[in-house]
């Protein structure tokens, strides 16, 4: 419960962050740049469970939870995706998405 | 007595086939003849000696006995079963004797006849396939069996015929044989499903028991007029005459001189094409008692009439392969019709006895005619008898062997042949006298071509040769001399004491009247071959001249191939096969093609849709997500 701010600014915002992070997904040439607009939908998503488990449920915990689990995920995953990403570095000698298009047809 | 040992006749021929057949690339030709000799003489032993212990041993009560040694390996029901097995009975034993000579006769010969060969090794493991399958054939149990063996003394003849694979005519001859003979064994499974379905078994004893329910009462069925066991009888009889060459089923046995000559005188004069002649006296008792004995008469006639059309083409014939395979078809003949017109009790089934005498003296003569042409042609490398002649100066074993034979198989008194073939006009001579006038006449007709062919061959004109033939190694000429002993003297061997239709001995007399007709009828055709022959002569232009176009009907084997050959290309191939190809082609091909085609027609045109990037994706699926979501949405509000 934060004084003076209600639930529907704090979703407004992870709503903004989710779509900048949806767009720059879309929009981005660089491998490294789509994997930052990955975090943004990730955070998007954590800042919800916490906001509505502490607006609507301030007795427990899952959602904070949850959140933890999130963050542990998208450290995980970004581990991976770097890994492949320097992979694919020694490979093509880029990391601009228009030169991994070869896994079609 | 015991003779479970003969199964090892059987198993020695197989074992060779898969040692030399597995092994044909790493194994010596000479280790390889040595094998397959050494081999087929254990089995030869071994025939001998079992004939010799079933015929002074075999006997009960002066009525041979059959000794069966077998485990079911299909069971149907508790009547209907298939077994594999061993049957001892006199013509098995007989069979034993003939196929284990002349196998054994035909892989000495081998050795010297194919040396230098590319497929040497091959060649003997074949040659062991097909002894292996043909002692199968003779010694089956029940007539499943013996078709299964009947299939693989066939698929053994294709493979032998067309040994010269890189040869197109022996590839095409080989496929003929196979198919011709495939196609006459339709018959021969279609009347075995019929027998057994009727009778419920498949087992010789069973079948051909005289006192037996199927004999005896026959079955209920009948089918325009003719019991059902009758119908299967002539079907299986289709079988037969397939296998043994018989009018007019005898188209492939003239080309399948394509294979190497000891292949010839192994199966396709002594032993496969018997095979048919044995279905028959196989089961005899059912083929005399059905009906009485309507199936026999066909197969008398049927046997008649191809040993006179044989014996006339074989006249004009000049491969010297050909004619002797003519000759060969022309006496299977004579052994059908004497198994046609025999009956069965005591001395009234002298047919049989002389069907199965004729079998083996014309075994032993017919197969020495072939090593004797064999070696002919080994020395010339031709087959034409027309590029041959004088060649008694060069090959003096050969000249003399073959004289032997021709004399035995021209029924000169005091060779094998006369005694065989007199039995055969006694018994027609008793029975029908329209088939005693044409086995006269076609015995004069095969004194003359027999010796037309050794004149031609022998004497005639002074041939110039490129090089000098010279006479055959010892390899070849020794089985040829131990054959012709054979052909010589195995007349005399009293056949009436060992083989007859009801396992009883009987005392056969020598009809000297009959005898004196067959031989100066012969004697007549050795002297006009003689006259005509001996030196270069105009008499035999003279004849074709005066045949006019009855000859060239002849020299063209009356245009059986030719007419086989209108019947499938144009009216099987052009009126028939082809529009169902069209159909096939057009209709049922043409609709999968279509079916095909167009789905790859559509995947390229939206194949771009898989573009590769994977920002696509997302948005193909993040829109999807928006669309549902709206649809959703728009639901739950309403």
């Amino acid at each position: 419960m934060i004084e003076g701010i209600s639930i529907y600014e704090i979703l407004t915002l992870s709503t903004i962050v989710f779509f900048i992070g949806v767009y720059g997904f879309f929009t981005r040439e660089n491998l490294i740049t789509i994997l930052m607009s990955i975090e943004l939908i990730l955070n998007a998503s954590a800042l919800n469970f916490v906001v509505i488990n502490t607006y609507l449920y301030p007795d427990f915990l899952q959602g904070a939870v949850f959140a933890i689990f999130i963050i542990a995920m998208a450290a995980a995953e970004t581990a991976l995706a770097i890994a492949i990403i320097i992979n694919l570095y020694k490979l093509v000698n880029s990391v601009e998405v228009k030169d991994t298009d070869t896994l079609k047809y | 007595m015991d003779f479970s040992y003969t199964v090892y006749i059987l198993l020695i021929p197989l074992a060779l086939f898969l040692i030399l057949g597995l092994g044909s690339k790493k194994i010596k030709p000479a280790i390889s003849g040595w094998l397959g000799s050494l081999g087929l003489g254990i089995a030869f032993i071994l025939s001998y000696y079992t004939a010799f212990q079933y015929f002074t041993n075999g006997k009960v009560n002066e009525v041979y006995q059959t000794f069966v040694y077998k485990y079911t390996w299909i069971n149907f029901t508790d009547q209907l079963h298939i077994d594999m097995g061993v049957l001892i009975d006199p013509i098995s034993v007989m069979m034993l004797v003939v196929v284990s000579t002349i196998s054994f006769m035909v892989h000495l010969y081998s050795r010297g006849y194919m040396k230098g060969d590319d497929g040497y090794t091959r060649f003997f493991a074949f040659l062991g396939l097909f002894s292996f399958s043909m002692f199968g054939l003779v010694l089956a149990t029940n007539i499943f069996q013996m078709y299964i063996f009947w299939e693989l003394v066939g698929v053994s003849s294709f493979l032998l015929i067309g040994y010269y694979y890189t040869k197109p005519s022996a590839v095409s001859a080989a496929k003929k044989a196979f198919i011709v003979t495939r196609f006459a064994d339709l018959g021969f499974l279609l009347g075995i499903l019929l027998l057994s379905y009727f009778t419920g078994t498949f087992d010789f004893q069973i079948l051909n028991d005289p006192e037996g329910a199927i004999i005896t009462q026959g079955v209920a069925q009948s089918f325009m007029g003719l019991s059902v066991i009758t119908w299967a009888l002539m079907l299986i009889f289709i079988g037969g005459a397939g296998k043994s060459a018989m009018f007019p089923l005898h188209i492939w046995l003239p080309d399948a001189m394509e294979g190497p000559t000891p292949v010839s005188a192994l199966i396709h004069a002594a032993t496969m094409v018997v095979a048919g002649v044995y279905l028959v006296a196989r089961m005899f008792p059912l083929f005399y008692f059905t009906d009485d004995g309507f199936a026999l008469q066909l197969v008398a006639y049927v046997g008649g009439f191809s040993s006179l059309f044989a014996a006339i083409i074989a006249l004009t014939q000049y491969d010297i392969k050909r004619v002797l395979a003519f000759s060969t078809m022309s006496q299977i003949g004579y052994m059908m019709l004497a198994l046609g017109v025999s009956k069965y009790e005591g001395h009234e089934g002298l047919g049989y006895m002389a069907s199965m005498f004729h079998l083996f003296t014309h075994a032993m003569f017919k197969a020495l005619l072939f090593l004797a042409a064999g070696s002919v042609i080994h020395a010339i490398h031709s087959n034409d008898m027309r590029d041959m002649g004088n060649l008694k100066k060069y090959m003096p074993i050969t000249h003399v062997v073959f004289l032997i034979a021709a004399l035995s198989i021209s029924g000169f008194p005091g060779f094998a042949g006369f005694f065989s073939k007199d039995e055969i006009l006694a018994a027609a001579f008793e029975n029908n006298m329209l088939l005693y006038i044409i086995g006269v006449f076609v015995a004069g007709l095969t004194a003359f071509y027999m010796f037309r062919l050794y004149f031609n061959i022998f004497w005639g004109k002074q041939t110039k040769y490129d090089h000098a033939p010279h006479e055959s190694p010892a390899s070849m000429t020794i089985p040829m001399i131990f054959l012709a002993f054979m052909s010589t003297f195995a007349g005399y061997i009293h056949f009436s004491e060992y083989i007859t239709a009801d396992r009883m001995p009987f005392e056969a007399h020598f009809n000297v009247t009959l005898a004196i007709v067959a031989s100066t009828v012969g004697l007549i055709g050795i002297i006009l071959a003689y006259i005509f022959y001996k030196k270069p002569t105009n008499l035999a232009d003279k004849m074709v001249a005066a045949f006019g176009s009855f000859y060239q009907w002849t020299y063209r084997k009356f245009y059986i191939d030719e007419i086989y050959l209108f019947v499938t290309k144009k009216i099987i191939f052009a009126r028939m096969a082809a529009p169902m190809a069209w159909f096939d082609k057009n209709v049922v091909d043409a609709s999968m093609i279509g079916i095909g085609n167009s789905t790859v027609k559509t995947s390229e045109k939206i194949k771009g849709i898989q573009s590769g990037k994977f920002q696509d994706y997302a948005m193909a699926f993040i829109g999807g997500a928006v669309v549902i979501a709206i649809i959703v949405f728009y639901i739950w509000t309403k």
